[in-house]
Formats: C-alpha cells, sequence, structure tokens
C-alpha cells in the first residue's frame, strides 16, 4: 500500500485529498469529504446504493478504485441542492411520489436516474426501468420509484420544448 | 386533521439529501474496526484455534476465540423480556461458540485498526475442528440416534404443540365428505435489508454504548446486560435511521459481540460491519416450513373438519423459539373456520442450518402458500370457483381466537375489488382449454393477520410529548421508525389530536435508550396500533395540561375552552381566545405558576385484531423456458382506516415485491453434504429488480376498526403474505399443475411441466 494525493473535482469543487492507494472511491468520498448520500450495501457492485456520477456516468463507487477517478468530475447527492438551499426536481419527485421508505436505496437510485434525466433522448418507462435496474430497493417495490423518474424525465423533456 | 391525508414523509427530505445519518455514517476518530471468523463446518466442535500468525500481522490490536469469551449463555429474540421462567427465550448461544452448529458459526474474532487488516488477520486464523455429521434437514434431525445439536432437546425438537377445536376423529365420520391430502413446502428466505447488520460499541463513564442498525433498541439493551454479565442500566444503545429491518432486525444480532470487543480493548471504540455475504447467512433468514393438510370437505365446499401438521425448519439456535410456527400453525384455523373441528400439531426442529428469526409476517406467508394452494386443490377437484369456496368458509365479523378478535371485516370488499381489477370472470371463461407453449392463468388467495403479539406477550408502548415555547411540540417514541413510515403516522396522530398543523410536530425520530421511554420496538404490525395507542393517549394528556393552563392564564371556570386550530377557543362560540403559543409562553415563563407542559405516558394494549386481505393475479406460462410473467397483480388490503393512503400503498407495494420474489425467485441454498451456502450474495439470490417488477396495484376496503386507536389495524407486513399461493394457483388455473414448493424457480417448472406431458 501506499499513500497518494488524488486530485478531482467533487461536487464542483476541486480536491486534493491524500488517499490509500487500495481504496475503493466510496471509501473517500465517505470517510474523508464525508458525503454520507453514498451509502454501502454490499461493497462489490452488487447493490448500487453507492452508486455516484463519473464524469456525467453513473458508477457503483464501491469498486471503483478512489485512484481511477485521478482528474474525473465526480458528482453525488449532496451536489444536488443549489447555493439557496432549493433541492433539485428529482429529490422533490421521490418525496412527492413517496419514492423512499428506509431511505438507505434512495440517493443511489436518484444518481443512477441523472444520465437519463440529463440527456436529450426520450426515455420510454421500460427504458428507464433498465437504466436503474442495477440498483436494488427492498422497501418500494419499485413502483414509486419509477413513477419518480418518469414524472420528472416527462417535465424536463416538456420544458426543453 | 391529518388523519386519512397523504402526508409527506416527515424524514423524507432528510433522506433525499443524504442528510439522514445511519450507524455507518458516523464518523468516529481512530475507530477500530472488527470482523468475525465463522466456522467452516456445520456441526461439531472446535478443538483448537491458532491465532499466532493473525496477531503478528501489523495493525492487529486483539484476537479473540471462542475460548476466550465469558461463559454466558444469552437468548436474542426480539420479545419482551417475560417474567415467567417458562416463558422465557432460549438462552442458547455464546458471543462466540466452540460448539460449532452451523456452516458460519461465530468462532472467533479480531479488532484491528482497519477492515483490510482484519480481514487478512481473520484469514490467518487457523481452525481445528472435530467435525460431526451435518443435520440440514428436519428429516436427518428427526432420525433415531442422531446426536443432538443442543444437549437440552435431545430430539432436536426445540418445542411441539398441538390444539384441537371440536373432536376431529367424530368429525370425519360424517357420511359423505370428500378428503384432500396435501404436502407443501416453503423455502429459506433472506430479508435483504439494503443496509446490512452494522454496529459500533465504545465505553462511556463506566458503561457500554451500543449505536446499532436494530427494530429493537430496548431488548438489544437487555440483551447486551444478559450476554456480558453486568447491569442492563450500564448499558445504553442507539438507534439512528435504519436501511431496513424487515424482522431480520427484530432479533439481537452482534451487538453483544461489539459491545464485549469494545470492552477488551479498553473501551475504546470498534465498528463492526457485517460484510453482505456474511449477513445471509449468520444473521436470521426466514424459517423454512413443511406442512401437512388433510381436510373433510361436504360437496358443496363446506369444511367439515381440517388437521395439520406443520415442522419449521428452526436452524442452529432458538432465536425467536417455537413462536413463529405456532403462529403459523395458529393462522390454520383463523382464516377458515371448519364446521366441526380443527387439529394443529405444529414442531420446530432444530438443525444445522444458519438460524432462522422473525421476517415480514412471521410465519403466515409460509402457512398462508400452504393453506391457500390447498384450498385451490379442493375448489378445483369439486369444481367450484375458487372465491365461492374461500367465502363460504372464510373469517366472519366478531370471530375470535385465542383473544384475537374479527372487529371489522372487509374481506368480501377486498374480493370484490381484486376481481373488478383482474376482470376475473371474464378471464376464468377465457382462459378455459388453452393449448400451446403460452398459457395464461388467474390465481387468487385471501389471508389473515393479527395486529399485534396480545395476549401471547406484554404490549406495552410510550410515548412523550413536549410542548415548546412556539406552541409546536416534540414526540418521542418508544417504538422505531425502520422505513414503514411509523414516525409519519405517529405525528399524524400527535396533529389529529391537538388540532395543530402537521409542520409543528417534530418527531425525534433516534431511540437513544437513556432517554427515549420505553417500547418493545418494531414488529408484528403493531406500531400504528399499539404504538399508535400510546402517541394518542400522550396527545390526549398534553392537550388536557394545556387546557389546564389556559384556563388559569384566562382565568375561566374549568370546560368552557377547547384547543382547536392551534388556538384556544370558547366551546360554545368557536371564538378564539389566544394562540397555543401565547399558552405556552405564559406558562413557561409566568412569575405565579410556572409549568414545562409535556406529557409522558405509557400505555398497554390489551386487544388484537385481524387484519385481512387479498391478491389477484392473471400470469402468463411459457412452458418450454419455464418462465412466468406476472401481467396484472393487486392485492387489497383492510387494514382498517387508512391513515395515509400514498405511504399505506407505498407499504403494500414493497410487500408485493418481497412476495414475488418468495414466489418466483427467492431461496437461500446449500450444499446438501456440507451445509455450505452457495448463492449468499446479492447476485444470485435473486431478489427482484425493477425489471421483474410489473406494475403493483395496491387498494384498501373502507372499514373501520374501533379497537385501533383512529380506526387502524394491521398493514406493514401483510402485504406480503398472498401474492406468492396467488400466483401459484395461477399457474394451476393456466396449466392445470400444482406447484407446493415455492419458488416456481424455471428448474422446477420445466421439470415439472415435462413430468405432467406440457
Ligand atoms: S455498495 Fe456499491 S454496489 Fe453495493
Ligand atoms: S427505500 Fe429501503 S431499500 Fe429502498
Amino acid at each position: 500500500m501506499a499513500k497518494v494525493v488524488l486530485s478531482c473535482t467533487v461536487n464542483s469543487e476541486p480536491q486534493q485529498i491524500i488517499i490509500d492507494d487500495r481504496d475503493s472511491l466510496a471509501d473517500v468520498l465517505r470517510d474523508k469529504l464525508h458525503l454520507t448520500s453514498v451509502k454501502k450495501g454490499c461493497e462489490v457492485g452488487e447493490c448500487g446504493a453507492c452508486t455516484v456520477l463519473i464524469n456525467d456516468e453513473a458508477f457503483d463507487s464501491c469498486i471503483y478504485l478512489a485512484i481511477w477517478a485521478e482528474g474525473k468530475e465526480i458528482r453525488t447527492v449532496e451536489g444536488l441542492m443549489d447555493a439557496d438551499g432549493e433541492i433539485s426536481d428529482i429529490q422533490q419527485a421521490f418525496i412527492d411520489e413517496a419514492a423512499v421508505q428506509c431511505g438507505f436505496c434512495t440517493c443511489g437510485f436518484i444518481m443512477s436516474s441523472m444520465p437519463i434525466l440529463e440527456s436529450d433522448e426520450e426515455y420510454t418507462r421500460d427504458e428507464i426501468r433498465k437504466q436503474i435496474a442495477g440498483n436494488f430497493c427492498r422497501c418500494t417495490g419499485y413502483e414509486n420509484i419509477a413513477n419518480a423518474v418518469e414524472k420528472v424525465k416527462e417535465d424536463r423533456m416538456n420544458n426543453k420544448k | 386533521m391529518s388523519i386519512g391525508k397523504s402526508i409527506k414523509r416527515v424524514d423524507a427530505f432528510e433522506k433525499v439529501t443524504g442528510r439522514a445519518k445511519y450507524t455507518n455514517d458516523y464518523q468516529i476518530n481512530n475507530a477500530y474496526v472488527a470482523r468475525i471468523l465463522h466456522s467452516t463446518i456445520a456441526n461439531g466442535i472446535v478443538k483448537s484455534i491458532d491465532i499466532s500468525e493473525a496477531v503478528k500481522l501489523e495493525g492487529v490490536v486483539k484476537v479473540v476465540t471462542c475460548f476466550d469469551v465469558p461463559d454466558i449463555t444469552f437468548p436474542t429474540a426480539g420479545h419482551p423480556f417475560s417474567l415467567d421462567p417458562k416463558h422465557m427465550d432460549i438462552a442458547d448461544r455464546k458471543l462466540l461458540n466452540q460448539r460449532v452448529r452451523y456452516y458460519g458459526d461465530d468462532v472467533a474474532a479480531v479488532v484491528a485498526k482497519d477492515e483490510i487488516t482484519a480481514a487478512r488477520a481473520v484469514n490467518l486464523i487457523k481452525v481445528e475442528y472435530e467435525e460431526y455429521e451435518p443435520i440440514l434437514s428436519i428429516e436427518d434431525a428427526l432420525k433415531e440416534g442422531v446426536k443432538p445439536i443442543h444437549d437440552d432437546y435431545p430430539d432436536n425438537i426445540l418445542a411441539h404443540s398441538s390444539y384441537e377445536i371440536g373432536d376431529y376423529e367424530n368429525a370425519i365420520k360424517e357420511e359423505g365428505l370428500i378428503a384432500f391430502e396435501g404436502e407443501y413446502e416453503t423455502p429459506t428466505v433472506k430479508h435483504c435489508y439494503i443496509e446490512s447488520a452494522v454496529s459500533y460499541a465504545y465505553e462511556e463513564k463506566g458503561r457500554t454504548v451500543v449505536v446499532t442498525s436494530t427494530q429493537i433498541p430496548h431488548i438489544v439493551r437487555r440483551v447486551v446486560g444478559q450476554a456480558l454479565g453486568i447491569g442492563w442500566g450500564k448499558v445504553r444503545v442507539i438507534k439512528p435511521y435504519i436501511g431496513g429491518g424487515f424482522g431480520g432486525k427484530q432479533d439481537v444480532l452482534y451487538e453483544p459481540l461489539n459491545a464485549y470487543l469494545s470492552k477488551i480493548v479498553g473501551g475504546r471504540c470498534v465498528k463492526l460491519n457485517i460484510p453482505r455475504e456474511e449477513n445471509f447467512v449468520s444473521t436470521r433468514v426466514r424459517t423454512a416450513m413443511k406442512f401437512k393438510i388433510k381436510s373433510y370437505v361436504r360437496p358443496d365446499g363446506r369444511f367439515v373438519a381440517r388437521k395439520i401438521e406443520l415442522y419449521g425448519n428452526k436452524g442452529a439456535y432458538a432465536s425467536h423459539g417455537h413462536s413463529m410456527v405456532a403462529k403459523a400453525c395458529n393462522a390454520f384455523k383463523q382464516i377458515y373456520q371448519d364446521e366441526i373441528a380443527t387439529k394443529g400439531d405444529a414442531y420446530t426442529i432444530f438443525t444445522n442450518m444458519p438460524t432462522s428469526g422473525a421476517m415480514r409476517a412471521y410465519g403466515i406467508p409460509q402457512i398462508t402458500f400452504a393453506v391457500e394452494s390447498h384450498v385451490d386443490e379442493i375448489a378445483k377437484a369439486l369444481k367450484l370457483d375458487p372465491i365461492e369456496i374461500r367465502k363460504l368458509n372464510m373469517m366472519k365479523l366478531g370471530f375470535v381466537d385465542n383473544g384475537i378478535k374479527c372487529y371489522c371485516n372487509g374481506l368480501e370488499e377486498c374480493i370484490e375489488k381484486g376481481k373488478k381489477y383482474i376482470d376475473w370472470d371474464n378471464k376464468i371463461i377465457e382462459y378455459k382449454n388453452q393449448t400451446g407453449p403460452i398459457r395464461k392463468g388467474v390465481g387468487m388467495a385471501i389471508f389473515s393477520y393479527a395486529t399485534g403479539v396480545y395476549p401471547i406477550s406484554l404490549e406495552t408502548a410510550s410515548c412523550r410529548i413536549i410542548l415548546n415555547q412556539d406552541g409546536s411540540v416534540q414526540v418521542q417514541m418508544g417504538a422505531t421508525e425502520i422505513g414503514q413510515g411509523a414516525d409519519t403516522v405517529f405525528a399524524q396522530m400527535v396533529s389529529e389530536v391537538l388540532d395543530i398543523p402537521i409542520e409543528n410536530v417534530h418527531m425525534v425520530s433516534t431511540q437513544d435508550t437513556d432517554i427515549t421511554p420505553y417500547d418493545s420496538g418494531a414488529y408484528a404490525s403493531r406500531q400504528s396500533y399499539v404504538s399508535g395507542m400510546a402517541a394518542k393517549k400522550a396527545a390526549l394528556k398534553l392537550k388536557e395540561e394545556i387546557i389546564a393552563h389556559a384556563n388559569f392564564m384566562l382565568k375561566l371556570p374549568l370546560g368552557n375552552i377547547d384547543l382547536e386550530r392551534n388556538c384556544i377557543v370558547n366551546k360554545k362560540t368557536g371564538e378564539v381566545l389566544c394562540s397555543l403559543e401565547e399558552v405556552a409562553m405564559h406558562a413557561l415563563y409566568n412569575k405565579e405558576k410556572s409549568v414545562h407542559i409535556r406529557a409522558d405516558i405509557t400505555n398497554q394494549c390489551k386487544s388484537n385484531s385481524f387484519s385481512l386481505g387479498v391478491c389477484f393475479v392473471d400470469i402468463e406460462v411459457d412452458i418450454p423456458l419455464g418462465k412466468i410473467k406476472v401481467n396484472k397483480v393487486i392485492n387489497v388490503h383492510d387494514c382498517g382506516k387508512v391513515l395515509n393512503p400514498e405511504l399505506a400503498a407505498a407499504q403494500v407495494h414493497g410487500g408485493m415485491s418481497m412476495s414475488l420474489g418468495f414466489a418466483l425467485s427467492e431461496h437461500l441454498i446449500f450444499d446438501k453434504k456440507t451445509g455450505r451456502p452457495l448463492n449468499n450474495n446479492l447476485l444470485d439470490y435473486k431478489l427482484p429488480t425493477v425489471m421483474d417488477t410489473p406494475h403493483l396495484e395496491a387498494q384498501f376496503a373502507d372499514t373501520y376498526d374501533i379497537s385501533g386507536p383512529f380506526g387502524n389495524k394491521a398493514l406493514g407486513e401483510p402485504p406480503t403474505i398472498p401474492v406468492a399461493p396467488a400466483i401459484r394457483n395461477a399457474i394451476l388455473n393456466a396449466t392445470g399443475v400444482s406447484f407446493n414448493t415455492a419458488p416456481f424457480t424455471p428448474q422446477r417448472l420445466v421439470e415439472k411441466f415435462k413430468e405432467n406431458n406440457l
């Protein structure tokens, strides 16, 4: 093992962090930057609770070595709130659609849905479901989670028109 | 008015922003971490353990083995303590066990400075075992002459209970009865909460503090005390937000070991995060059950006499003991009533399998699978409509069994709603006489479920409400929010009684046994019913106190004022006299009679009510592929008054999804020779993903349960009961083939379809 310095951008802020080169990105985000929205449900890339965006693509951060993030741009749920404390449409939709129960999977789902929401492409409900199928939720049966993502996708597409 | 409205969850904002802190989110400087070494045999004893290599590893702080721990056995069930020695939970495990009883038993533990070191050290420990033949099935456990798994239970039977209502032997002599027999089997299932079992422990002022992901903080406190042999007051347990429990955390898991590990390193903080793979086998699983049912029925479908024999695979340790199996056996005589006699025998059997404990709906998904499968077999043979035969025999209003009563009965309404949604009558005709590889079918199942645990167990709950200067309140419940939405409905209840806005009710979500009043915890769908009674009682008490002070403040005689719309009003005219805030300020700061208005109550609940419901499904069976596609599925519940319709529906979705998994894909499998788990990870275990889940329709009957604090009864667990048998019955409807063993995996389907020449 060796200590190394990781330089990357996290939620729009440049960071230089001393890490153990064996650390997962999930551990660095949680332990060094205290970004506790990044949850660990399995640590082997099965549950999706640790999903973050790396250069706008969703990854399981538990099986992503922190050193691979060098020079990259990372986003977590903490970065979705604006400077005035307004939460994003997708966070609000999770509240409004009753898509949150224990909440352990919630932030992972929100991040997994970001690439869909930020894309200019249309997505059907089935395509949305496929995109978020790498995340497990044991509480909600996915019904309201899919509703929340679908609703925001629709709103965003309508606003673009 | 808050009750009956879809109030947003009081914790949703914290959860969507990542601010809600769960056990593992607390940063403790220099906390040590621990790892457990699990046995690699299912049955035997540890002869010796060599830790010499492990302790040499840089960063290892301590290694302890089963030879080091206190010689104390302790129970783990999430049951209230029983003062009656005959009803005490079985104390059969130690912190680490020399006598190994399943593949995955805890034999040693490492405390280290970091996770990687701890994991490496565990791998360096060498264990020498004396191995016995693993006893992996109920049949093997009951064989003559096998070595008992626990010396106190020489025949491996933890308990046998039985009942007989009426004279069964006599009843079956009635002329013209038709006999039906069936055997059914349910698998070992895992809760799969997304937050693994995790805790950390440290000492503070000579006391042990354990922060843990649990449903039952007050029980954990007692058991940690028991396991360590210290006064229960020397233990403090804190429960932050938890990432799901489903009964899996209604058991004391590794908290006692964690407390011990902290103790042996001078009270330093030790974190114990159970890896997912270990979680699958070394915490608790759902009890696998086997059923034999025999029914004597008149040609019109009326049940005259039935009997059941039920065997539950307990696994290695007692955990919840016999209670799950006994409860399942009781349900047999509850959902349907025989005209003359009903007989039940229930056995809980120790095996060298993972310990089974509570899981959502406590034995009732299992028994309902058996009974509802059986009823469809009878209906089919007698050429009766599955719905009509159920209506003829099912629970009626006013039914009482073991102190549990049917206070309101919306079963007929549930059935009507489900029938309509699925278009039952037309589908039954449409799906007749199908041929070809893809066949469609409809199926349904009903259930009943007791809301709490009265009168078997103590039902006690507490609530403390404190009035703030601005007229808002803090509510502290001993009952735990575990994702089910308890905190939100408690807030609604308090808001309803006090008639103050929901935003003015602040729920204290964390339970801390040093400051939180006592409640046994989150289980048995008891929260909104049992703990809800406490919330209501406390709110009523607070209201009384507020009015009493307002009387003093306004110098008005008793009985003329009330608390309404956040104000003190003239009872007769409704005229506003002052705001609640003014009363609160005056109460605290006036110089004549300062009072801090609060209510702190305990409520013992002495009632229990049957919650009821149905599931209907419409499915498609791909015979060559052995695949089942659920086209439509609906659960309709009679849970009394629906307290929060959107959250209630969400709760139903989750239960339905879990039951879909139970029907189609979920089962833990083990090597048949060694008992080694083969699919103890989230990829191979196969819980449903969003791609496996159809639209989940949730509806409710319009009923009101007079025994519930707000007309409500159980809803937390029931949704997970009826889906699996409904699917099973739909397969029967589609193909004519009976599946009596869940889950219906492609492998099983194909084999059986071939057998039946389909
Ligand atoms: S914790 Fe990363 S996928 Fe489960
Ligand atoms: S809300 Fe609990 S796992 Fe998704």
